[in-house]
């Protein structure tokens, strides 16, 4: 960047601090909410400096639950959110990978069609089907699992079409040498192609990732089982109408575990995008 | 070993483009046959469907004396090397030129042996742990000759392997590709477009033009006389100049030959001489341009009349303008008049649409 003159300097690092607070204050007053006593805050009495409270608290978040409320331990909850969470990256990858390679790489009868509806099914998002989608999932049995929770989210045409343009730009040429290299489809795919996705999958997965995590509709509808609620849904029943009775430093301690898996997964995988961003192939 | 066959061979794309337009070519074993001709002739469609990475629309492709045009190209027993390599990126060197060989279910050892032979010869043993990108050009070049070395096909297909390199490395591996073949005596069918590429490598050449081969046979022999005016200026640089032999002045110094129609002259071919050969042509020119290249020198100089009959094809002069090649470095100054002339043997007539030699 080019220097700047020092007036302009410190006022551009002060708006950009000014920003930093602006984003950063209410997760500081969760964080500072969640280790200190309920009957302050229901006084409106809470102070912006930690309190003394935290292991408790967090003890009883994780382990015991609201006392009133919902009662459902938040471990259990956050298991729940991750392996939906996981299901829906990990599945969204899968299925699109493949479907992105079956349309690049295969001549088949109606292939311009079946991409269009692919495409088209972008402007269908849960919201728009959502009840045709829960009367399939009730048919199916599957309310209530982790299959209800993750399945009607998998299909993806995002990532269909992300795939299918990066695989655009693979060389032909590698097709070709891996054909006389005696590779089928299948090894292509396996040798060549996914290996070359790496840091596509990458960057798909964080996404998707915090996409799957921060699910709401979906789980509020399809589970009724305290043991199988999602930890955003969890929050939600853990704030009461009656506010005296809401178990604010708990709801806080849930709302700051909530966060962590995303930013660990964004912590981890930025290391290896970036690496994969620093080493680009070809 | 094996010969490679192409018996009317034609190929036709999906929407009705016809880019091989029925060639014959036989390669026997072991000989290095080079396809040459202008972008866009249909150089590496051939190529690829010797390959089989095209589909055949017409005619034969037989190699070792088996018809392959059904057959996929893993079991052709063949080997490509690509313009751009087309190397594995996340591959290193190693796996690179032993991915074919796994595919087959060869042996560990055995693959390793012949990776490492591969890697000697082409002096990449110190790099066989790194991926393609942390090569050079010229290393990648040879990785992708070693992916094709290793495999011990029957043939080796190159499809302008050397046009991404620089000028220098490009005729050092030139010549390593010629020791290599050599060598190793393995039939091989390499497209270039670059003439002096083909001239030095090849056993056979076949100059192609708009998908038809244009002429067949020993370099030397299709320099010497070349069997049309569209091989004549492509072989060959600077290109042959041609000329109409209707002008009065041309027509009388060839007597009866000045019927043919177009008259070729080569540019070394000519010496600056007040005398007229007999039975040769002289030509008075004015010079426009001087290049010195260091051991030789081009001429390029106009004629006073201005002949547009003969249409300019790829390669070739505009009507009226002669390049002559003298040795060294001594040139007569621009703007001076010359006279040029070339002996009976050196010059090449040709049907007046240049599609015929005529022997004189
Ligand atoms: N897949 C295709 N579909 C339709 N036409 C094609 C296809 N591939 C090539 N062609 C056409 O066939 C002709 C021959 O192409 P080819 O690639 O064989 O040329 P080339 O001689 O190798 O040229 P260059 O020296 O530029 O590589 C060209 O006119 C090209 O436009
Ligand atoms: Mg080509």
């Amino acid at each position: 960047m080019v220097e700047q003159e020092g007036f302009r300097r410190y006022v551009a690092h002060i708006v950009l601090w000014i920003g930093i607070a602006i984003v950063a204050f209410p997760v500081y007053v969760a964080i500072v909410a969640s280790t200190q006593d309920n009957a302050l805050i229901a006084n409106g009495q809470m102070s912006l400096l930690p309190g003394g409270h935290f292991f408790e608290v967090y003890y009883q978040t994780i382990f015991v639950g609201t006392s009133g409320s919902t009662r459902e331990p938040v471990a259990n909850m956050m298991l729940n959110s991750l392996v939906m969470a996981l299901l829906i990256a990990v599945g969204k990858i899968a299925i699109s990978i493949i479907s992105a390679y079956g349309i690049v790489y295969f001549r088949f009868p109606f292939r311009m069609p079946i991409f269009w509806i692919i495409f088209i099914t972008l402007m269908l998002p849960v919201e728009v089907r959502i009840y045709p989608t829960y009367k399939i999932v009730a048919d199916l049995h599957m309310l209530d699992s982790y299959a209800g929770l993750a399945l009607p989210l998998i299909a993806s045409a995002t990532a269909t079409l992300l795939f299918r343009q990066f695989f655009m730009t693979v060389p032909d040429e590698l097709l070709e040498a891996s054909r006389i290299d005696g590779a089928g489809p299948l090894r292509f795919f396996w040798d060549t192609l996914l290996p070359l996705s790496r840091t596509n999958m990458a960057a798909l997965f964080v996404i998707l990732f915090i996409l799957g995590w921060n699910q709401y509709l979906w789980p509020l509808l399809i589970t009724t089982r305290d043991d199988m609620q999602t930890i955003q849904i969890g929050i939600r029943k853990m704030m009461t109408t009656n506010d005296a009775l809401t178990e604010w430093p708990i709801v806080m301690a849930t709302a700051v575990l909530a966060m962590l898996p995303p930013v660990f997964v964004v912590v981890a995988m930025q290391k290896l995008f970036v690496r994969g961003l620093v080493e680009t192939e070809k | 070993m094996a010969n490679v066959t192409l018996r009317n061979v034609r190929k036709t794309y999906p929407g009705g483009f016809e880019a091989i337009k029925g060639v014959n070519v036989d390669v026997g074993d072991g000989q290095f046959c080079v396809l040459v001709g202008p972008s866009g002739c249909g150089k590496s469609t051939l190529l690829r469907m010797v390959a089989g990475l095209e589909t055949v629309t017409g005619g034969e492709i037989d190699i070792g004396g088996k018809v392959v045009n059904q057959v996929e190209p893993a079991d052709r027993d063949i080997a490509m090397v690509f313009q751009n390599y087309a190397l594995y990126p996340h591959m290193s060197v190693f796996n690179n030129m032993a991915y074919g060989l796994r595919n087959r279910g060869m042996k560990e050892a055995e693959i390793k042996a012949r990776v490492e032979e591969a890697a000697r010869v082409l002096e990449l043993a110190p790099m066989l742990d790194r991926k393609p990108r942390q090569l050079s050009g010229g290393q990648r070049q040879r990785v992708a000759m070693g992916r094709a070395i290793v495999r011990q096909p029957k043939v080796f297909l190159f499809d302008e392997p050397l046009s991404n390199l620089d000028a220098k490395l490009r005729i050092a591996m030139r010549v390593e590709i010629r020791k290599l073949q050599r060598r190793l005596n393995t039939t091989s069918i390499y497209v270039t477009h670059d003439q002096l590429e083909a001239m030095t490598l090849a056993d056979i050449l076949v100059v192609m033009n708009g998908g038809q081969v244009e002429q067949i046979g020993n370099p030397l022999a299709i320099y010497e006389k070349p069997a049309t005016t569209f091989v004549a200026s492509f072989i060959g640089a600077p290109p042959m100049n041609l000329m109409s032999t209707r002008p009065d002045e041309i027509k009388s110094q060839l007597g009866g030959a000045g019927d043919a129609g177009i008259l070729g002259i080569r540019p070394e071919d000519f010496v600056i001489t007040d005398q007229t050969p007999a039975g040769g042509v002289a030509l008075p020119l004015t010079v426009e341009a001087i290049e010195r290249v260091g051991a030789e020198t081009f001429v390029y100089g106009s004629r006073q009349q201005d002949d547009k009959r003969v249409a300019a094809t790829p390669g070739e002069l505009p009507p009226g303008e002669i390049i002559v090649r003298i040795p060294g470095s001594e040139a007569p100054p621009i703007g001076q008049k010359i006279r040029v002339a070339a002996v009976r043997q050196k010059l090449h007539l040709f049907s007046g649409d240049g599609r015929t030699r005529i022997e004189a």
